[in-house]
């Protein structure tokens, strides 16, 4: 059975379900929910909640839980993911999995409590400092915060890296209908963490395990980062996910993600119904970037348009896919401010024109209405003849 | 068939709450449903708000920018609201609050003194249930008998005693719409 629920809450939720039982964290709004959740459930399931006298403790503890092999979940919203990062790169550069939760505030600084997705650029550029990359996964529903954080934990085991769950203020706070009766399986690929610092016995099968991101040799260390490249490459080939909405002939293509392609989703039905050639491209993957698919599209767009609630940053990846070939656009709002289904409406309307049918297409449905005609006046004639017998014997009455 | 609510009064009036029940009771009946609100460093007697999206089809934006209904629950969401209402919207007022002076005439007007009716039944708590009554029967969107059982379930056992007086509540509601 469904049931509604606030996308904090069912974030929180579906970690549990997925086998996490452990959250350390930080309050900030307009994540609360999430912590708030998790100190009340983690008990219940033998789990453990704490709340951490910093974000910096906080991820660093789901360093600690993550490198004995348990399933760990931390959440914060932007200053709070920013104090992270340092954690987050020592989480990639020691193959810790974990699972972080950006439920994105208008910044810069501490900025404002409303919906915003100004962090695009930290979340898939790594963040913190080093070559590493975290897979970035961004729901656009209640529901799909629920599928997307348990496909989290599943993508942290299967490449021992850090899965950033990112969001916002709209689908932290939004309450939809959720199916939370489906049973979690974990991915059957997943190994078994041999590699967990959990205080075993060193045998032949399983070595000492070390969860470490020092390596003062320079050889070593271009190893090591050799071997991440490597991951994050497999995951690029491997994760990418994405949504395909009216690309059908589509001569603009909008590109959005999270709450804004929501936004976007209602301002193309109407302009789909003002004739106007537009579909929707909606990344579900930031990092790995849907690239292919968006360059699928060149076949019949014309142009792009990102729209995003920020200066102007997943349009870089666009451009990058759309490799000069094709212009793209941009149309966003900060500081907390969300995009109206009119003020998209009205950018869709500056790129694309209502289709012009060809001679052929004109030729083609003049032919279409005198078959159609032809068949009405047959049936009308059957009709007709139906009637004047059921007269003349008196039946039907 | 979409349709957008926009609920809005002071924190406390129980605005969140009605907005809540539409979207449980059009879930229970199948609908697709969002409920988003307000927030931010909201208090009791701040302003409070929530747009509800009830469709036969998966919900595009659950933000509502120009509500075709709108709950006014006290003067200043009337103020800053109803300008934003398409032509032939629907407006419920609750008229213990706020006076009719400068009204919409390009749309549907019911007054519902949410106040008083409740003060009746000697429960001011309940004046939010009015209003939910009065809207319920103003646009048929969802059926009495389910937003009954969704009221029952959401007081549950320990509140179950107050369900008669939200009944009640919702009936006298619904009366003045009649």
């Amino acid at each position: 059975m469904k049931k509604l629920m606030k996308g904090n809450e069912a974030i929180a939720e579906a970690a549990v379900k997925a086998g996490c039982r452990y959250f350390f964290g930080y309050p900030i709004t307009p994540q609360n929910e999430i912590p708030e959740y998790m100190s009340r459930r983690l008990p219940e399931v033998g789990g453990c909640f704490l709340q951490a006298e910093s974000e910096l403790a906080a991820i660093n503890m789901v360093y600690g839980a993550g490198g004995a092999g348990a399933r760990v979940m931390t959440s914060s919203s932007s200053p709070g993911i920013s104090l992270k990062q340092e954690g987050i790169s020592y989480l990639a550069g020691a193959e810790v999995p974990c699972v972080i939760v950006n439920i994105m505030r208008g910044g810069p600084g501490l900025g404002g409590i409303q919906p915003a997705q100004s962090d695009y650029y930290q979340a898939t550029r790594g963040g913190g400092h080093g070559d590493y990359r975290t897979c970035v996964l961004a729901p656009a529903s209640v529901q799909e915060a629920v599928d997307l954080t348990q496909l989290a934990f599943d993508i942290a085991d299967r490449y021992r890296n850090p899965v950033m769950v990112l969001g916002d203020g709209m689908i932290g706070q939004m309450m939809e209908p959720v199916d939370m009766d489906k049973s979690y399986r974990p991915a059957v690929d997943l190994a078994d963490k041999i590699w967990a610092a959990n205080g075993h016995i060193p045998t032949p099968g399983r070595p000492r395990s070390i969860i470490n991101s020092l390596f003062i040799d320079p050889k070593v260390l271009e190893r090591h980062c050799e071997r991440l490249d490597a991951k994050y490459k497999k995951i690029a080939e491997s994760e990418c996910r994405w949504q395909e909405e009216m690309l059908e002939n589509a001569e603009l293509v909008v590109v959005a993600y999270g709450t804004t392609s929501r936004v976007v989703r209602s301002a193309i039905r109407k302009c789909r119904q003002q004739g106007l050639r537009v579909g929707l491209l909606r990344p579900i993957t930031l990092f790995p970037f849907p690239t292919e698919a968006i360059r699928n599209t060149l076949g019949t767009a014309k142009c792009y348009l990102a729209v995003e609630m920020s200066a102007g940053q997943m349009v870089d990846d666009v451009r990058l896919a759309v490799n000069g070939e094709r212009p793209v656009h941009f149309y966003g709002r900060m500081g907390g401010m969300v995009p109206t289904v009119a003020e998209i409406m009205d950018e869709i309307r500056k790129y694309a024109t209502p289709y012009q049918k060809t001679p052929a297409e004109i030729a083609l449905d003049s032919a279409i209405d005198e078959k159609f005609q032809s068949v009405t006046d047959a049936v009308g004639h059957i009709l007709q003849r139906t009637r004047k017998k059921m007269k003349a014997t008196g039946s039907g009455k | 068939m979409e349709k957008q609510f926009l609920i809005a009064g002071f924190g406390g009036q129980g605005v969140l709450l009605i907005g809540q029940l539409i979207a449980k009771t059009a879930m229970a009946e199948g609908r697709e449903v969002s409920w988003m609100p307000s927030y931010g460093p909201e208090m009791r007697g701040g302003e409070a708000n929530c747009a509800v999206v009830v469709s036969d089809e998966a919900i595009g934006s659950p933000l509502v920018s120009e509500p075709e209904i709108l709950v006014a629950m006290n003067k200043p969401s009337l103020r800053k609201f109803m300008p934003k209402m398409p032509a032939g919207g629907l407006l419920l007022y609750n008229s213990s609050l706020i006076e009719d002076r400068n009204l919409r005439e390009d749309i549907r007007i019911i007054a519902v003194p949410c106040n008083e009716i409740a003060e009746s039944l000697s429960t001011p708590r309940v004046a939010n249930m009015v209003m939910l009554g009065a809207l319920q029967a103003a646009t048929k969107i969802f059926s009495k008998e389910v937003l009954l059982a969704v009221m029952s379930e959401w007081l549950g056992k320990k509140k179950a005693h107050l369900f008669e007086v939200n009944k009640q509540a919702l009936g006298m509601g619904r009366a003045l719409v009649r």
